[in-house]
């Protein structure tokens, strides 16, 4: 009969109407602003770099310098420039340092390549997403120490991967320095033979 | 024409007779060129349709195109290989993880790169959980050209919201997924993500039961885009039109059992064919694919083997591929979509070329619509499925 | 489905002294090619539309390739035999020869065959040069498909296609000036101002404004409060 499918469509939206009283399943909006979704755990805005200590944010990035992420960058938004000195990092190893380490959020794309490709674990991407400002240069145009964020908001934001990472990196540290108590035992023994092997010659001599 | 004629016709309304006539005569033969877009809401972003109307007849049509132009292409020449993957996310911005896939199959042929087979599951799912957005969100655009004002298309939103969700929670972005590399996929999905995938598959037949009965039946639905808009097999394969569109007019040809790429051979599915090539068996191709998809979904998820997700020996960094080219083609939700790459040898490709699906099945625009009216241009432009970020690159 | 040599010899024996070559391609893919003199380009492409065996019925990807001129240093090894002693080897003496490649633009063409369901065979186009020669012949009136597709090649690359029905730009412009694919082109510097860390863009910046037109709007970065 002409109409009838009218009817059952009209039939569907009134399902959905009052169900969306009844089931909350249904109701599938939120008031924004009051209340927020949870962000899943995976979620990327922008990059921010990690810090060790937050109560010296500066002396203690894992940034080195080494200016991979700054080449690999498909929209070209991080700018680096490395330090002349070099000053101990969180393991105590002398290591180069951002003098400048700046990330244009108006050209970035949030696509975490600066992420994957950084061989130290030491830029992240950032869960803020709040971030809307009235000035359109300067305020986007983010320098190091509006970057850094602290190892603790690391493992706030991103529990999973923050934990592999740490454990990743005590690994690392350990192996360095079980390598570098090998090192310094095998430069004590070879010390230890040169200093017996001037002795041997000259016993026949006698 | 004067007033003084038009006071005439009014004098003779009563008794319609030979001077109305007359007059009506005197507009025929009179061309309107009429400007539709760019900026309008029909068409589906910035896109311009010069339309040629006789009375309210199209006769001719010249679709114009890059307002949304960056020059993609260039782009892709400029950075390394790595580095075009995020930006085909914004190609077709409704299906990223197919033009991630499409790109990553095009390298991965180029250089030679193994996929390990759980990546190739989990490519496979995500590129039907894609088709699935994409189609649900046509019908939904669709309606919305026909005249039925908001409710289909906020259907079709909620639940595209539960597949963004799932992209989400994987790769970390709605839509800009970034998610596939070349040799597999960048993380591997959780337990929980596999559970949340499920239970969308499963419970997506019952929404698209909800949809069909809201829109397959509907009799104005029916009048409106039965007959409109038809293209025949012919044409339709001359001008390289591919996708739904295609299989609209009845041609069998569908990349996943043709090209027979990733998985695909494993799964057990069909490919639904049109009668009529209108715009009604567009609408119902793509319905039907959906059910088609969520069948590939339900076998994918229980066959997902366990292992790597990426090709140990792959490549992130200085990544070169061997002088030489690759042409690497899928089925996306659009069409086909194809990435053309020239080597010569250094980190950057000496030349990237989308072949963009909705760009060239825009090609026929023009004969479709002829002899239809304005309105129906607007639902056979509709049922194109374009998106302009992949039409104008 | 046949190779590319196959086709290239049925094809010879079809269209005798057509220019038909087969371009190697030595990556992984081993998409190979065929590469046809424009004289015959057009029936060669009815041909391998119409062919029964091949059904080359659609064309799926029309795309441009700039070779600008290339400066090739080729190394040959000269041996001459001394002509005292024969029997001694002979002196190999290195020479290097430049030579001058010219540019030309290419057109490729995707095919695949809706109805055997096979392909790609793929053949390529090639201008005399880059500039007034720039011109091929159209393949429209053979498949639909490249109607838009060689817009984009002429709008891009800048390569003229004889014989297509409505040759204009498509993507820029009608206005626009110059063929941006060409790898040669020149990219405008006339930026909007903004205080970018990056030398090189800065560098254009300034060159195309020299004085910032609004200097509220380039502060400096500030740094944030500890």
């Amino acid at each position: 009969m002409l109409g009838t499918g009218l009817l059952q469509g009209l039939g569907v939206t009134a399902k959905n109407f009052v169900g969306s009283f009844h089931d909350p399943a249904r109701l599938t909006t939120i008031e924004y602003p009051e209340v927020k979704t949870k962000l899943p755990e995976a979620y990327r805005n922008f990059p921010f770099l990690v810090t060790e200590n937050a109560t010296d944010p500066m002396g203690t990035l894992r940034c080195v310098a080494c200016q991979i992420c700054e080449k690999e960058c498909p929209p070209q938004c991080i700018y680096i420039e490395k330090s002349k000195d070099k000053k101990p990092d969180a393991t105590g190893k002398p290591q180069l340092f951002p003098a400048i380490f700046a990330i244009d959020t108006s050209v970035c794309m949030s696509c975490q390549i600066c992420v994957e490709v950084c061989p130290f674990d030491a830029i992240k991407m950032d869960q803020v997403y709040e971030i809307a400002t009235t000035d359109r240069f300067s305020a986007l145009l983010l320098n190091r120490e509006q970057l850094a964020k602290s190892n603790a908001y690391y493992h706030e934001i991103h529990p999973t991967e923050a934990a592999e990472v740490d454990a990743r990196l005590a690994a690392e540290r350990k192996a360095a320095e079980a390598k570098a108590v090998a090192a310094a035992a095998a430069k004590a023994a070879a010390a230890a033979a040169k200093l017996a092997a001037p002795v041997a010659p000259k016993t026949p001599a006698v | 024409m004067s007033v003084s004629d038009l006071s005439g016709l009014n004098a003779e309304r009563a008794t319609p007779g030979a001077r109305v006539r007359e007059v009506h005569d005197s507009f025929h033969g009179d061309l309107l060129e009429v400007s539709m877009g760019p900026h309008h809401p029909s068409t589906h972003g910035v896109f311009r349709m010069i339309v040629t109307l006789d009375g309210e007849t199209i006769v001719k049509l010249k679709p114009v195109f890059g307002y949304l132009h960056r020059n993609h292409e260039k782009l892709g020449e400029t950075v390394t290989y790595l580095g075009s993957m995020p930006y085909t996310d914004r190609l077709d911005y409704l299906s990223s993880m197919t033009n991630n896939w499409a790109y990553a199959l095009a390298v991965e042929k180029l250089a030679g790169q193994a996929v390990p087979e759980r990546a190739e599951y989990v490519r496979v799912i995500l590129a039907e959980l894609t088709r699935l957005l994409n189609h649900t969100c046509l019908a939904g655009f669709l309606m919305q050209d026909c005249g039925c004002s908001g409710t289909p298309l906020m259907y079709a939103f909620r639940e595209r919201e539960y597949i963004l969700d799932l992209f989400e929670s994987l790769s970390g972005s709605r839509m800009m997924c970034n998610y596939q590399r070349f040799g597999g996929c960048r993380v591997d999905p959780s337990a929980d993500w596999l559970a949340g995938a499920q239970k969308l598959t499963d419970r997506y037949g019952t929404f698209l039961d909800e949809f069909e009965t809201l829109l397959t039946g509907n009799e104005i639905i029916m009048a409106r885009t039965q007959g409109v808009g038809k293209l025949s097999p012919e044409l339709a394969i001359s001008a390289g039109v591919t996708g739904p569109m295609l299989r609209a007019t009845g041609v069998n040809y569908d990349l996943r059992k043709v090209d027979a790429y990733g998985v695909y051979p494993r799964f057990d599915f069909r490919v639904p064919l049109g009668d009529h090539g209108d715009v009604y068996d567009r609408y119902m191709i793509r319905v039907l694919e959906m059910r088609e998809s969520i069948k590939i979904l339900q076998q994918a998820l229980a066959g997902l083997p366990a292992g790597p997700i990426m090709d140990p020996k792959a490549k992130l960094r200085s990544f070169r591929p061997k002088a030489g080219e690759a042409y690497g083609r899928i089925e996306g939700p659009k069409g086909e979509i194809g990435f053309y790459l020239l080597s010569d040898g250094s980190p950057n490709p000496y030349r990237y070329r989308i072949r963009p699906p909705s760009f060239i099945n825009l090609t026929v625009l023009e004969d479709m619509c002829l002899g239809h009216t304005v309105a129906d241009a607007v639902i056979i432009l509709g049922s194109v499925d374009i998106v302009l970020g992949e039409v104008d690159r | 489905m046949e190779s590319p040599e196959q086709i290239r010899d049925r094809l010879l024996a079809r269209f005798p002294g057509a220019e038909i070559s087969v371009v190697t391609n030595p990556g992984l893919a081993a998409q190979h090619s065929l590469l046809l003199g424009a004289a015959h380009a057009r029936a060669i492409a009815e041909f391998l539309r119409d062919d029964p065996t091949l059904r080359l019925d659609q064309c799926s990807n029309v795309t441009g390739i700039d070779w600008p001129e290339k400066e090739i240093v080729e190394t040959t090894n000269i041996s001459t035999p001394d002509p005292a002693n024969p029997a001694a080897p002979p002196t190999a003496v290195e020479q290097k020869t430049k030579r001058l490649q010219p540019g030309f633009l290419e057109v490729v063409y995707h095919l695949y065959s809706i109805t055997h369901r096979h392909g790609p065979v793929i053949f390529r186009l090639r201008t005399g040069n880059r500039t007034d020669q720039a011109t091929v012949p159209s393949l429209t009136p053979v498949w639909r498909s490249c109607e838009f597709q060689e817009r984009e090649v002429f709008d891009l690359f800048g390569v003229t296609f004889v014989g297509h029905p409505d040759l204009r730009r498509i993507l820029m412009w009608d206005e626009f000036k110059d063929h941006p694919m060409r790898r040669d082109y020149v990219e405008p510097d006339d930026y909007e101002w903004e205080p970018t860390p990056h030398g090189a863009v800065l560098e254009k910046t300034k060159a195309h404004y020299p004085t910032p037109p609004a200097p509220a709007s380039v502060a400096p970065v500030k740094a944030a409060a500890p």
